[in-house]
């Protein structure tokens, strides 16, 4: 250790000090100000605002918590949807890429090339106030195969009523806890005898007997509700029973999947491009179908350059969800730091909580990533 | 002559199945172009179904037909090697052209044919397709935001003059070209914050801007006869010194009469708007954003720990969350840490939130950058005796910045998307300006044309970034 090494240490550690201290005292200072005290005892007191859209039971009753919890809840369930709809794209489209089809190849760049070369907001803003404003009102929907409804009040789709639900569910995860273990004994059974069983094929087969079985025996029934129209009052219709999808929630899942799924459909393009062709030969000389070519040799190495990134682009469509506050979807960041913080204005309290929240969020995928990135990596001597 | 199958076309009878198949595939066509320009159904008078699928039909049997390998005519070759390998990929590029087909006229019709572009008013738009007199009454409104008419020509002035200084580089003489580093990333930039800050903004304080351009004009005339050994010390130093003479001891007393006379209008910064506040919020956050970044890439890299762990803290906590908290902080909670007298124009505090924000990012491209640089050259650097500084300016950072342009060009084009977010703040660029004009209660119903126009704005801007970071990746791109 010598003086080099230790005076730019010190000189940045003590601006650092310098600037959170010069920020907290100033801090204390307005709140003493404003008589503010600092402290989240808020979270727990009467709420008294609504929210439109909420997974969870809420109304002004609830807690500041709560309100928290509701505004949680709806940003996943929109990351949620947008992820998925954003791979099955983004994974055509980056396939489409790679055809020998010209015109297929072209239609799929031109796609990426349009939506990722506009701002998000700008899409949805055109979704919401433009493309589903051209929608009809309730009482002039056609309906889709007679049960959708598209208006201009959102959209409605018939519901499932389930009885015994839950049985359902159990049934659904001792399927995939199944499927787990039947994966692990053919891995070990082909390590020690060589013989490959048909995983797939045995996976499907549990995902639809073992909750099919629940149905027969555990006493689950669902039934289908079709929504209905409903007049309100002379001029104002809405449609009573099966699932409302709010024209904001749709806007924003359509414009989030759209615009991840370009940067997605590169990522796979990226990914099977960068497998050297010399692989295919190879896993082709020694006597390989092109579908285990394909399954044993392509995939699992595409896969090693696909998922960093494109876990990557599931973390930003799950930060750009936080745009919804400029629709009023009712997203953690509107409920939480729009809402709750005009109310109680305590900027410090909110604002923090909020920007934890997604920092837990990013930095437990990105702890997720390193281990995984590190387990799949090429084992170098 | 030889059996013809049409099951499965051979070289043989070449000419029957290409007759007979691009007959087909040009009937197709004609069908579904017909019907979609002309509402024209050809084939009404079979049932709705069949009538349906039939140009499909048709179209593939032809491309079945001409599905010939080898067949020695060269158009034919090219047409099956690129959309006709086989039956699905046949398939699906019937199914492109017919959409493509289909989808024109109501483009058309929507874009032109039945568009309005005369007028000043709602009411000149009566037909159905778009109104583009909307985008045309409002477009100076798009562009400056709420920037007094009268007083635009200072942001296009500026504009024009800071495009000609950022020209330069291209007609720089061999002399020149070794200063055109400094003169970019320390120069250009003290000339466009002057520019704007003082030419934009106006006010008294215009007066100011004169100096430094005096300051500047005289201090590189001197410049040109210091010797070469003092001239960085020089530059340091001179410019700053000749600024503040002029202002506080030559003219101090001029400008207490200067003010009194009608100098450029002031123009708050709530009231720029548009897209040229895109173009500033970006240019100053590009500008910023670069050498923060640059500096926390090597901080994350360094043998000093809290230097490290501090790097790593703050690149990770911008990278963490999304950039609206960021800029409801700097609205909201960032005065709360302010002395209670000390106020922040809020364009300025938008500005170093997303330089901040961007800076996190810059910082994990250029470290992707120095950690694909081989050891050997850290070793090799330091064998010379060369120090922390001296090695990473010589020899690292010219390799990893090479190695890093195209991940910088995407950094750099996120940020330009991410301007219009700073409608939380209240500033309205272009999409805030959509979003208000829309709510215009004379030009109700017209946000598509507004958000289409925008659309295209943004996508030119973007797309020629993007070519143009190609552009200089393949220029820059060195064997190793």
């Amino acid at each position: 250790m010598n003086f080099k090494k230790i005076l730019p240490q010190l000189l940045t550690l003590v601006v650092v000090i310098l600037v959170f201290g010069f920020f907290s005292y100033n801090a204390q200072v307005n709140m003493e100000n404003r008589g503010i005290t600092f402290g989240y005892g808020f979270l727990s007191q009467e709420s008294s605002f609504d929210v439109q859209f909420s997974l969870i039971e809420y109304d002004g009753s609830h807690s500041y918590f709560r309100a928290y919890l509701v505004g949680l809840l709806n940003t996943i369930l929109v990351s949620v949807i947008g992820i998925v709809f954003a791979t099955i794209i983004g994974v055509v489209v980056g396939i489409a890429r790679l055809s020998n089809n010209y015109l297929i190849e072209r239609t799929a760049a031109i796609y990426v090339e349009f939506f990722r070369n506009i701002p998000l907001l700008l899409q949805i803003f055109f979704w919401y106030f433009a493309a589903l404003r051209a929608l009809p009102l309730p009482e002039k929907a056609e309906p889709i195969f007679g049960v959708f409804f598209l208006t201009i009040k959102g959209f409605f789709v018939p519901a499932f009523v389930w009885n015994n639900l839950d049985i359902f569910i159990y049934s659904v995860i001792a399927a995939i806890i199944s499927i787990v273990f039947v994966r692990l004994y053919a891995k070990k059974k082909q390590e020690n005898q060589g013989i490959q069983t048909p995983v797939l094929s045995i996976s499907i087969g549990l995902l639809i007997i073992l909750p099919l079985l629940s149905f027969l025996l555990g006493g689950v029934n669902a039934s289908v509700e079709i929504p209905v129209i409903e007049q309100l009052s002379q001029t104002s219709f809405t449609f009573k029973g099966g699932l409302k999808l709010p024209p904001e929630l749709i806007s924003l899942a359509l414009a989030l999947s759209l615009y991840t799924a370009t940067f997605i459909a590169e990522c796979v393009r990226a990914g099977v491009q960068g497998v050297s062709k010399g692989q295919k030969e190879a896993a082709a000389s020694i006597g390989l179908t092109p579908n285990q070519v394909l399954k044993l040799v392509v995939m699992p190495q595409a896969l090693r350059i696909i998922i960093p990134p494109t876990t990557n682009q599931y973390l930003n469509l799950t930060k750009n969800s936080s745009l919804a506050a400029a629709i009023a979807y009712p997203d953690l960041v509107l409920v939480f730091a729009g809402t709750a913080l005009m109310q109680t204005g305590r900027a410090i309290e909110i604002v923090s909580i909020t920007m934890l929240t997604y920092l837990t969020l990013s930095i437990t995928i990105s702890i997720f990533m390193n281990w995984y990135n590190k387990k799949i990596a090429i084992k170098e001597k | 002559m030889n059996k013809l199958n049409f099951l499965s076309p051979d070289k043989n009878n070449l000419y029957a199945y290409l007759y007979s198949g691009i007959g087909l595939f040009s009937l197709s066509i004609l069908i579904v172009f017909l019907n979609s320009f002309f509402s024209l159904d050809l084939t009404s008078f079979l049932p709705g179904t069949i009538s349906y699928f039939l140009p499909l039909i048709i179209g593939f049997t032809g491309l079945h037909l001409i599905r010939i390998e080898y067949s020695g005519i060269k158009f034919l070759d090219i047409i099956n090697k690129n959309i006709n390998t086989n039956k699905f990929n046949a398939l699906l590029s019937l199914l492109i052209i017919f959409a493509v087909i289909k989808s024109l006229p109501p483009l058309l019709s929507w874009f032109i044919i039945d568009a309005n572009f005369a007028g000043d008013s709602k009411d000149a738009c009566s037909g159905s397709g778009a109104c583009w007199a909307y985008i045309k009454t409002w477009f100076n409104r798009f562009m400056y935001g709420m920037y007094p008419n009268a007083e635009q020509w200072r942001i296009n002035l500026s504009f024009i003059a800071l495009a000609f200084l950022g020209g330069v580089g291209f007609f720089a003489t061999e002399k020149f070209k070794k200063y055109l580093t400094l003169y970019y990333v320390i120069i250009y930039p003290i000339i466009a914050f002057l520019f704007i800050f003082f030419f934009i903004s106006g006010g008294p304080i215009f007066f100011d801007f004169s100096y430094g351009i005096i300051a500047a004009v005289i201090s590189i005339i001197i410049g040109f006869f210091i010797p070469s050994k003092f001239k960085m010390y020089y530059f340091l130093i001179i410019p700053i010194t000749i600024y503040i003479l002029l202002k506080y001891v030559f003219f101090y007393e001029e400008l207490i009469e200067l003010g009194k006379i009608q100098a450029f209008e002031w123009v708050e910064t709530g009231a720029w708007g548009g897209l040229s506040l895109t173009f500033i919020v970006s240019f100053f956050c590009l500008i910023f954003c670069f050498p923060v970044g640059l500096f926390l890439s090597l901080g994350r890299r360094s043998d000093l720990p809290i230097i490290k762990y501090i790097s790593i803290g703050f690149i990770e906590f911008w990278r963490g969350v999304p950039l609206i908290t960021v800029l409801f902080m700097s609205s909201v909670m960032f005065p709360m840490f302010l002395p209670e007298d000390m106020f922040i124009d809020k364009l300025v505090r938008v500005i170093i939130a997303i330089s901040l924000f961007e800076a996190a990012y810059v910082a994990e491209v250029i470290r992707g950058g120095l950690q694909a640089l081989p050891r050997g050259q850290y070793d090799a650097a330091k064998s010379l005796g060369m120090g922390y500084w001296k090695m990473h300016i010589f020899v690292i950072l010219p390799q990893a910045l090479k190695l890093v342009i195209p991940g910088i060009a995407n950094t750099f084009l996120a940020l330009v998307k991410d301007t219009p977010l700073i409608f939380v703040v209240g500033l309205l660029e272009i999409v805030g300006m959509l979003n208000l004009a829309k709510t215009n209660p004379e030009w109700l119903g017209f946000a598509m044309e507004g958000y289409v126009f925008a659309s295209i704005v943004f996508f030119i801007i973007c797309y020629a970034m993007s070519k143009y970071s190609y552009n200089l990746e393949q220029k820059y791109k060195t064997e190793r």
